[in-house]
């Protein structure tokens, strides 16, 4: 049953990442990309790895590949300009997508043959996410901030980067406004009857 | 059939393969290169997991989550230099990004 499941997830996520790169419209790319994550978190439940899977869930679909669509949508490209002239380029690729294949299969076919196996997806825990757990903030506290700081790094350079000032928009400056005295709103006459000021 | 090391090796092969041959396939399109980028570090954490899983040790769960991180964050920096090169240039073409030293 499970690997009937395995065959069936699998095909979805190889046709889907095929589609990412052959769609015509990178919009149609991006929404298979995100069926090609979807189904890959499926295939991690079916170890058992359910963290890695909802993680994948979150982050890709979640965060990425929204991303992805917001700036495809947002830049106005002429996509069948890109797309013409691909074709030459398929030969190329397909020779490139053999050779790497082929080293893939072979490393794999050497190394893998005397792997000592022992199938457990949460060592030492009932659970996947109490195993991640037990270990993340112990033994893998560095990493684990290493990642607080990547996305740090990564969250301002895309703010730096995109980040404009333009003069004619209208921004609100909070240090005037705060610094406001009553004097300079307003001033106190006293204008004499039938005069006016 | 047990559903085993080597279905998810196979897998991920390739799932990297198509990232591989996509990046070539569409050198005009920065775009579609990110995504097959993407479809590329989603092969290498099927591997991390996989292995970890069926070798009985986390390392390989963590070691994906760092990935995972570096992904996302790889994927806000293109996109964020994507979005600057369209506001300078009025276009993405790959091939004219060597204009923009200097």
């Amino acid at each position: 049953m499970a690997v009937f499941a395995f065959y069936l997830i699998a095909a979805v996520v190889l046709v889907s990442a095929l589609s990412v790169i052959m769609a015509r419209n990178p919009v149609h790319s991006v929404l298979w990309l995100i069926l090609a994550f979807f189904s890959s978190a499926g295939l991690l439940v079916l170890i058992g790895a359910e963290f890695l899977a909802m993680l994948l869930v979150v982050v890709y679909v979640g965060a990425v590949a929204v991303l992805f669509l917001f700036v495809v949508m947002m830049l106005d490209v002429d996509f069948v300009e890109l797309k013409r002239g691909t074709l030459r380029y398929w030969p190329f690729a397909v020779l490139v997508g053999i050779i790497f294949a082929a080293e893939i299969v072979l490393a794999s076919v050497i190394g893998a043959a005397d792997m000592a196996m022992n199938f457990d997806a949460s060592p030492g825990a009932d659970t996947n996410t109490e195993a991640i757990g037990q270990v993340m903030y112990t033994q893998y506290l560095l990493l684990f901030q290493m990642a607080g700081v990547i996305l740090l790094v990564a969250m301002v350079g895309a703010i730096v980067l995109t980040l404009r000032h333009r003069p004619e928009t209208k921004r609100q400056n909070i240090a005037k406004q705060t610094s406001r005295r009553r004097g300079d709103a307003y001033e106190l006459k006293d204008p004499t009857p039938g005069q006016g000021i | 059939m047990d559903l085993g090391l080597s279905h998810y090796l196979a897998v991920s092969a390739a799932l990297f393969t198509i990232g591989v041959v996509g990046i070539f396939v569409n050198r005009k399109n920065i775009i579609v290169i990110l995504m097959a980028i993407e479809l590329i570090l989603l092969s290498v954490n099927l591997n991390l997991i996989a292995f970890s899983v069926f070798s009985g040790t986390i390392a390989g769960q963590i070691f994906a989550m760092l990935v995972l991180t570096v992904a996302a964050a790889e994927a806000a920096v293109g996109l964020a230099i994507l979005v600057v090169y369209f506001r300078n240039r009025g276009d993405i073409a790959v091939e004219n990004v060597d204009l923009m030293k200097g």
